[in-house]
């Protein structure tokens, strides 16, 4: 995008600023966008499991239920409670919400749709999921209410849980890959099952992570069946249950931020992300823009999430710590040490070797790093 | 330019919360202050290309490390009557340990502005891979060069953890509410339930 911003006769920091800002929002306003669009689509599921109609008032189909709570909430009071801790109680919405869009940065929508190709992209986000527990946590402690504050611990507890099997997995991943970065993981699965399927998922050793990772990543999105810390019937609705107006929608916007984004995880480490699903030109498909591919992945998981969130009960929190520490953490640990051991059979002496000789061969000869000074 | 703003906003940052830890008076917000402390330095790390250890940094300080932190401190019952207390009788020791660091501080700027350290030795030994990432040129380092020393480490992490947990475990005696999913499953109808069908005025025999 900046070389469309030097062409209009911009000279390049000023292109480049202007690109990178005119990316942010590209990225941001459409999330926002598909954040309320997708609270309808979920509590239209979440109806019809039930068999009732769900929102269908406002706007055709109740397309705008979504749009109509935004302003109720924009228009109502903020009530801070006056044994709060005003400062933290105010940020602490700010920061889920901030995290929240800060970790879309690095998603690919396609080939050079990516607002920041780093290389260390799905470290990154790793990093940035790890950060959404502050939000959650800061709130139950500046809410100086006992049930907020159980259900920030409960957050802080249950988050760094399944963090861990959630690193060993994109570990297993990253294996296969051969690199973190996002795209790098996406062109990886190319051809991968058979030389036809473009996706990690139908490969044996990957296929048991897929279905862990969608576990983890229910539990670390705090979704139903892991949404206990906003468990309704003990806690009334958790770290949110001193928040009003819009610093309570900022919590809600977040969270389903996250949930968008764990879906387009699961579509970009194990279903070839902007890829079609098949490696065969059927319909022209390569010729689809690549987001549409990922938006359908991403739709068809939230269908998966939404439907969970529609049939299963409640973990009670023992059991939750059981399936994390004592079921994933040793699974995933294991699945760590298959498939190096296979990718150590199959690909042995592929790859870096030339690099890797270069750089053990002669330590003494390669010149030092000029000092800074 | 930009990066000379990033890096006065970053250490200015930085240095600010560092001293708020210490200065705030409600542990949680030292904790807070520390983690603002940490993302900051995070991002010099960027600043000087270290984007793998600039990551690392964010998931095992402020993701992990620092939850942790915030969750003991946030458990805390403090009395800061009695936190103060032990001010004057441990000031002398304090201000001894602050001289210590400040004569190394100087000493250590000394010794860098005469020009006595020739970092060039030092760095040598890491043998940059030219036209690598960060993290190809970090593992090819520990798994070739410091492999020995690599495992070492995670051996010295591994011996930790063990003890600390046969120090905290205990056997819980009983059943307490402990849930053995395999016996659930196991258990059929039949184990639980008894159906009889007893004569009128007769009863069952338990």
């Amino acid at each position: 995008m900046t070389a469309f911003f030097t062409e209009l006769g911009l000279s390049y920091g000023t292109a480049w600023a202007l690109a990178t800002v005119a990316g942010i929002l590209l990225i941001a306003l459409p999330l926002m966008l598909a954040v309320a669009m997708i609270i309808y689509v979920d509590r239209k599921v979440w109806a019809a499991v039930a068999l009732r109609r769900g929102p269908n008032v406002v706007g055709p189909f109740g397309l705008l239920q979504s749009f109509a709570d935004g302003l109720k909430v924009f228009l109502q009071e903020t009530i801070v409670p006056s044994a709060a801790n005003k400062g933290l109680f105010l940020i602490a919405p700010i920061i889920t919400f901030t995290v929240a869009l800060l970790a879309w940065a690095v998603v690919p929508f396609g080939p050079e749709a990516v607002l920041a190709d780093i290389n260390v992209g799905l470290l990154y986000i790793l990093a940035i999921s790890s950060l959404g527990v502050y939000g959650v946590v800061v709130a139950g402690w500046a809410s100086n209410s006992k049930y907020p504050f159980f259900s920030a611990m409960r957050a802080a507890a249950q988050m760094i849980s399944y963090e861990v099997s959630i690193g060993f997995i994109l570990v297993c991943v990253v294996l296969y890959a051969g690199t973190f970065n996002m795209n790098g993981i996406v062109l990886a699965q190319l051809g991968h099952g058979f030389g036809i399927v473009n996706a990690f998922a139908f490969n044996i050793l990957l296929f048991p992570l897929f279905v862990m990772f969608l576990i983890s990543a229910l539990a670390e999105t705090a979704r139903a069946p892991f949404d206990l810390t906003e468990a309704e019937s003990e806690l009334v609705a958790g770290y949110q249950t001193e928040y009003s107006s819009m610093s309570f929608a900022l919590f809600w916007l977040g969270e389903y931020a996250n949930v968008l984004l764990m879906c387009a995880l699961l579509s970009i480490l194990f279903f070839g992300g902007w890829l079609p699903p098949l490696n065969i030109d059927l319909i022209p498909w390569f010729d689809i823009p690549g987001f549409v591919w990922l938006f359908g992945k991403i739709f068809f998981f939230f269908f998966v999430f939404s439907l969970i969130k529609a049939t299963v009960p409640r973990f009670r929190y023992d059991q939750l710590m059981r399936l994390g520490w004592k079921v994933f953490l040793p699974l995933s640990l294991l699945f760590v040490v298959l498939v190096s051991g296979w990718l150590m059979l199959t690909r042995w002496g592929e790859g870096n070797s030339a690099v890797l000789a270069a750089a053990t061969a002669t330590p003494a000869a390669a010149s030092p790093p000029a000092v800074a000074r | 330019m930009i990066q000379a703003i990033a890096f006065y906003l970053f250490a200015t940052i930085v240095i600010t919360s560092a001293v708020m830890v210490i200065m705030a008076r409600n542990p949680v917000h030292s904790v807070l202050w520390l983690i603002l402390a940490f993302f900051n330095a995070a991002g010099l790390m960027v600043l000087v290309g270290a984007e793998f250890i600039a990551v690392l940094l964010v998931i095992v300080y402020v993701g992990a490390v620092a939850v942790l932190f915030l969750f003991v401190v946030m458990m805390l019952d403090i009395d800061f009557a009695e936190l103060r207390s032990g001010f004057i009788k441990n000031f002398p020791l304090g201000i001894a340990i602050a001289l210590v660091l400040l004569a190394e501080l100087i000493l250590g700027i000394g010794a860098w502005q005469a020009g006595a350290i020739d970092l060039g030795t030092a760095g040598g030994a890491t043998a940059p891979v030219a036209g690598v990432s960060n993290i190809t040129a970090l593992g090819i380092l520990l798994y070739s060069r410091y492999l020995f020393l690599f495992e070492a480490a995670g051996l010295v992490l591994l011996v930790a953890m063990i003890g600390a947990i046969v120090l905290t475990h205990r056997k819980r005696e009983g059943s307490s509410g402990r849930q053995d999913i395999a016996r659930q499953i196991a258990r059929r109808p039949e184990d639980a339930t008894i159906m009889r069908q007893p004569a009128t005025g007769e009863g069952v025999e338990l």
